[in-house]
């Protein structure tokens, strides 16, 4: 069934773009992560306009997000406190990160800053996820190794302005999370995604969270941070397609549900595993777009009325 | 078929051509209007017509028709592509003051056979002379080449089209000429121009036009989205805070 989105203004298969919206909220629901960074080259793909695609996908994670969050919700997957940190962080390093993606689209440079900046932060943390799950998987199999402690204390215990995260089980500084959701933040708005692949390791990793909260603080914080990222192309660019995100949507919220069952039933480990293959998997494909000759060297873009 | 087009024409109204010449166009077009809905997948515009003598057709070459539908003109930037320490980047730009987002030419005939340059020039009928590009920037030189690409490109999404012997000439009369109208359409008003050559220089033509329009939800939309943005985005989110809602209800529901 072909159907003509009104603000896109192209004729696409709704059943296409159902089963995108599927895919991409299973991802969510079962990693944790928003799913912007697949939508978007995903619309692309499909003829959807850059801009409309950047700004449709933000609102298809909202939904995804909302989705996923009420299932983590009901298995007090969420640190609320955890979550209100990161997201005052996040608010101003998006506001920044809107600022340089103004300068940079100026200088016209802005799809290449884009690409650049998924190959650099998706491979770097694709590398880091997978050597580290793989490396306490190798563990697990060694019966009598050391465990290796779920967090240490670090300089991030020494810090002021300390205070009790009870669902993550953490007593440490607010300045560390305040930091990584603004870089987050940061990096999402500039990058045009909810920020959840980065997000999901730095919990882990720099925060030392327990996995069973960082997926349903993470989406918490996720939704947010693209409701924000919505309104604002809505009302500076008017490129949201609300008929192209009630499809994602649809797709996207039954493909959530389904990825949260599937994601409680998978070992930590392994869910890491996977996501940071994907991660590597939609880096080297846009590595590779950079590398290889173009088949065709012009691309027609609209232009400003001189 | 042919008695089917006459009265075609007479229901239809037919608009006549100046008398300038010796011969004369009338014509219809199937449809004024064209409304895109949400299941918008393409149209199909047939324009028709006939050629009115008040005396025995006159001495010259064959007759021959061109058709030409064009849609909305923008402004475009072409851009080219060039390798920077191994990687792919955009390195020059061209801008194009006005490009046609539709263009379709349909002839009877190879146009270089039945069409002189002058008269081209004149009368701008092919894709290249439509395109103004006064206003390229100094900087590009191979500007041409920039031309060129826009021209492929857009011919590749199927936005410009160049149909020849494509138009039905009975008896040296009687026209016709379809157009399909792709589903990635522009709104606006789309201009239908009909030629009549001989020794390849053009002895009537008329102008008609076409109005694109969405119509209901997607209208709806459209308006929302350009004249108060900021409720249609709270109302986005709106949509999507349900719709993630309703879902996590309905699975706990289904599981319970």
């Amino acid at each position: 069934m072909q159907l003509y989105l009104p603000i896109a203004e192209v004729s696409v298969n709704a059943f296409v773009l159902l089963g995108l919206g599927g895919i991409v909220g299973f991802l969510s629901g079962m990693f944790g992560v928003g799913g912007g960074f697949l939508i978007t080259p995903l619309l692309f793909f499909i003829g959807v306009p850059p801009a409309v695609a950047v700004a449709t996908g933000a609102n298809q994670v909202v939904a995804s997000s909302i989705s996923g969050v009420l299932a983590q919700l009901r298995r007090k997957g969420v640190d609320f406190q955890m979550g209100g940190v990161l997201l005052a962080g996040g608010l101003c390093g998006s506001a920044i990160g809107v600022w340089v993606f103004r300068l940079m689209t100026a200088a016209g440079q802005v799809d290449l800053f884009i690409q650049l900046s998924y190959v650099f932060f998706l491979g770097l943390i694709g590398v880091m996820m997978l050597r580290e799950s793989l490396g306490s998987m190798r563990r697990a199999r060694v019966p009598g190794a050391p465990v290796r402690r779920s967090h240490v204390h670090s300089w991030a215990h020494r810090l002021p302005l300390k205070m009790k995260f009870r669902a993550s089980g953490l007593y440490i500084s607010i300045i560390p999370p305040a930091i990584i959701g603004a870089l987050v933040g940061f990096l999402a708005a500039i990058m045009g995604v909810g920020g959840g692949f980065i997000m999901v390791p730095a919990m882990i990793y720099l925060l030392g969270m327990p996995t069973r909260v960082v997926i349903g603080t993470s989406l918490f914080q996720i939704i947010f941070v693209t409701a924000f990222t919505t309104i604002m192309h809505a009302v500076s660019s008017q490129t949201v397609d609300m008929l192209l995100a009630l499809l994602l949507i649809l797709g996207g919220v039954i493909g959530a549900q389904i990825g949260t069952q599937v994601g409680a039933r998978l070992k930590a480990e392994q869910l890491r595993v996977l996501l940071s293959l994907l991660v590597l998997a939609v880096s080297v494909r846009i590595a590779v777009d950079l590398l290889v000759t173009p088949v065709e060297l012009f691309s027609v873009a609209p232009g400003v009325m001189p | 078929m042919i008695r089917r087009l006459l009265l075609l024409l007479v229901l239809a109204g037919p608009v006549m051509a100046e008398e300038t010449g010796e011969e004369t166009i009338v014509s219809g077009l199937s449809q004024n209007r064209v409304s895109i809905t949400a299941d918008f997948d393409g149209s199909e515009i047939l324009v028709y017509g006939a050629v009115r003598r008040n005396a025995p057709p006159p001495e010259g070459g064959p007759l021959s028709v061109i058709v030409t539908v064009e849609g909305p003109a923008t402004p475009v930037i072409v851009r080219r592509k060039g390798q920077v320490a191994g990687i792919w980047v955009n390195t020059d730009e061209v801008q194009i003051d006005s490009a046609p987002s539709f263009y379709a030419v349909v002839t009877t005939g190879p146009l270089d056979q039945i069409l002189s340059d002058t008269e081209n020039l004149r009368y701008a009928i092919t894709i290249e002379r439509v395109i103004r590009a006064v206003g390229i920037s100094q900087e590009a030189s191979r500007s041409g080449e920039f031309i060129l690409a826009l021209l492929r490109v857009r011919t590749q999404e199927g936005r410009f089209r160049l149909l020849e012997g494509k138009v039905e000439l009975t008896d040296d009369t009687l026209f016709r000429a379809d157009v399909v109208l792709p589903a990635n359409l522009t709104e606006g008003t789309y201009k239908v121009r009909l030629f009549l050559l001989r020794d390849k220089q053009v002895v009537a033509h008329q102008e008609r036009l076409i109005g694109v329009r969405k119509v209901g939800l997607e209208r709806f939309i459209f308006n929302l989205a350009r004249e108060q943005p900021l409720i249609y985005g709270l109302l986005s989110l709106a949509l999507a805070a349900v719709a993630g809602w309703g879902a996590s209800a309905l699975f706990r529901f289904l599981r319970a």
